[in-house]
């Protein structure tokens, strides 16, 4: 290897470590980005550690003390078979949360690349795919998410891909665009000049352009996909009872009189999806600021 | 421009029927049918079942069936209910008007409330009130409509007392209005909260950014009224995008609202499909998606045209 070209790499590596530290920098100045960042870091590691966490077992059922109020020894209280809280609440956030990232992994997986075959190959491809793509979207979502869940299984595994299948589309359309405008880039041409075949241009040079974009995107999917678990779930549609999720634990609320005299069922589970959405907001919020140049960060 | 929304309505057709191919398909490959959600598993009767399936056409082929259901599509009752008997249009015809009325009076405060706030978070921007406004709005976009459902009521409902906790009138008393929209102000209030909040924020940042634009600083350097420059000049074009924006939300309500009309006991369309998903009554599902799906793309086309109608600088592309 010659000099020139040593210096080349070291070079080149030095701008990659500073671009890298320079979006951490700038997402580390959006304040509620970093919030929402710890937040949702300390609640990963709850979910990591919930066996640890929870104290108790979220299955034992203990019916001489059932819908007992918040204590020294159950601090979330018990619900109606006796288990405790608190034990719930944090296994719940495994679920909820695993439920968010596959779902909205799967969704962006989908959009990306659909977004990028479309805008790249064009023409009649393109035009099938939108028009697809454009069916997908005129579905009402929550209503199918219903119908889907009830008839298909309510296993968490169904569920996350229900959510990931109809949550692409936007994405979809988002990648397509970049694409449309990237490949009319100067540094695209020359890669066809030298003769890189379409697929090799398209996920070499044209699919890092699109991933700022499909971060952000992702990133506020994962919360939206939450909301749809918990909703499905409350409302006794979304994963089976037995599974501890944000959204099964509140769904006992439904009844007047839990509503009114329980409420340490359901007030903290509804706090834990509020938390964790608004996080997911905020980080979202900060990532795009940060990966996005025009910005300016005081 | 005429013709361009006839292209769109006859667009629409073949979506429609695609979305209800879809649909059907899915519905009826799942496993389980209305049959066995109508026998009682403890007094099962062998053959009792597929007696039933066969009076209902359940046991002919599936393409055969969508065919049927086209044909009762077309002749304008939407098929009938396995579960009631009764026409699938007669049903959601009853539905419609308390969803419509739900979100229609969501959609209308969310957008006057929404634009408000947001229009005097922009002018006092960087304030506290601008920044509790966005904080807030962010709280609206991420809690979920149910969790506030039960917010409103545990304190209004179960400790306050002042709103009834469900349906649209009380019982046994002859329809008033005051009544009625005692009723409305708990549900709506709860399906509003998301919509208030995004138009908030796009209020807030439309605003500034035409405030920031040069028109705005020549009609203040002319000296012309604050009253003026803002009224006249940057809030009327802030406003414009916003039509297609509420348009474009009618959807997202209906389908938000019903797990709020599930909370509420309010008889809209989405209790109708909760019903019908455990029923596994298809010919409502089915009339429903077809129904929901047509106010999307109604929607959709509207939007489009008040926005060209709205702003004269966007021309209908001839291709669309």
């Amino acid at each position: 290897m010659s000099t020139a070209e040593g210096l080349v790499e070291v070079l080149e590596e030095e701008a990659t470590r500073r671009t890298r530290m320079s979006v951490w920098w700038r997402f580390r100045r959006h304040r509620l980005a970093l919030f929402g960042f710890i937040v949702l870091g300390t609640f990963g590691l709850v979910a990591i550690f919930a066996p640890i966490v929870a104290v108790h077992d979220p299955f034992f059922v203990d019916l001489k003390n059932y819908k007992q109020g918040p204590s020294l020894s159950h601090i979330l209280g018990t619900d109606e078979a006796g288990r405790d809280v608190w034990a719930r609440l944090v296994f719940a956030s495994r679920v909820s949360l695993l439920v968010g990232i596959v779902a909205a992994a799967i969704s962006s997986g989908i959009g990306v690349l659909i977004g990028i075959v479309s805008g790249y190959a064009g023409k009649i491809l393109d035009s099938i795919l939108m028009r697809f793509t454009e069916l997908i979207m005129t579905l009402p979502t929550f209503f199918v998410l219903i119908i889907a869940s009830s008839l298909v299984g309510r296993s968490v595994w169904m569920i996350m891909l229900i959510i990931g299948l109809l949550g692409w589309p936007g994405k979809a359309r988002l990648v397509r665009g970049q694409v449309l405008s990237l490949k009319e880039m100067d540094y695209v041409t020359a890669a066809k000049a030298l003769g890189a075949s379409a697929k090799r241009i398209s996920w070499v040079h044209i699919f890092p352009g699109t991933v700022p974009y499909v971060v952000v995107s992702a990133t506020l999917t994962v919360g939206g996909a939450i909301l749809s678990e918990a909703g499905l779930s409350f409302l006794g549609l979304g994963v089976s009872f037995e599974t501890p999720t944000w959204g099964n634990l509140m769904n006992s609320a439904q009844s007047l009189h839990v509503l009114q005299y329980e409420p340490w069922l359901w007030l903290p589970p509804g706090f834990a999806i509020g938390m964790t959405v608004l996080s997911v907001n905020f980080v979202g919020d900060g990532l795009r600021d940060a990966l996005d140049p025009r910005t300016k960060i005081d | 421009m005429t013709k361009y929304i006839i292209r769109r309505s006859l667009i629409a057709i073949p979506m429609l029927l695609a979305i209800s191919l879809m649909t059907f398909a899915f519905i009826n490959l799942a496993p389980g049918d209305p049959v066995d959600a109508m026998i009682d598993p403890e007094f099962f009767v062998g053959g009792a079942g597929d007696a039933l399936r066969e009076r209902m056409g359940l046991n002919k082929p599936i393409h055969v069936r969508y065919l049927i259901w086209l044909r009762e599509l077309f002749s304008g009752n939407f098929g009938y209910s396995y579960q009631f008997g009764v026409p699938v249009l007669d049903m959601i015809g009853d539905r419609i008007i308390p969803t419509l009325e739900l979100t229609i009076v969501s959609l209308i405060a969310s957008t006057v409330i929404g634009t408000a706030l947001g229009v005097v978070q922009a002018l006092r921007q960087y304030s506290i009130f601008d920044y509790s406004l966005s904080v807030g709005a962010l709280f609206g976009i991420s809690i979920p409509a149910f969790f506030f459902a039960l917010i409103a009521l545990y304190i209004f409902v179960a400790i306050l007392g002042w709103f009834p906790s469900h349906g649209m009138y009380s019982y046994a008393k002859d329809f008033e209005i005051v009544d009625h929209l005692h009723h409305l102000i708990l549900p709506a209030s709860v399906v509003m909260i998301e919509s208030l909040a995004g138009n908030m924020r796009y209020m807030r940042t439309a605003m500034l950014e035409v405030m920031r634009s040069d028109y705005v600083r020549t009609a203040q350097a002319k000296g012309l009224s604050y009253m003026v420059v803002f009224g006249r000049h940057a809030f009327r074009n802030a406003l414009l995008p916003l039509v297609t924006i509420t348009t474009l939300r009618l959807p997202g309500l209906i389908g938000g609202s019903i797990i709020i009309e599930h909370m509420f006991a309010w008889p809209g369309m989405g209790q109708l499909g909760i019903r019908a998903v455990s029923d596994r009554d298809y010919t409502i599902l089915m009339g429903l998606a077809v129904i929901t799906a047509a106010l999307v793309l109604f929607s959709n086309l509207l939007a489009d045209m008040l926005y060209a109608v709205t702003d004269p600088r966007v021309r209908v592309e001839e291709q669309g």
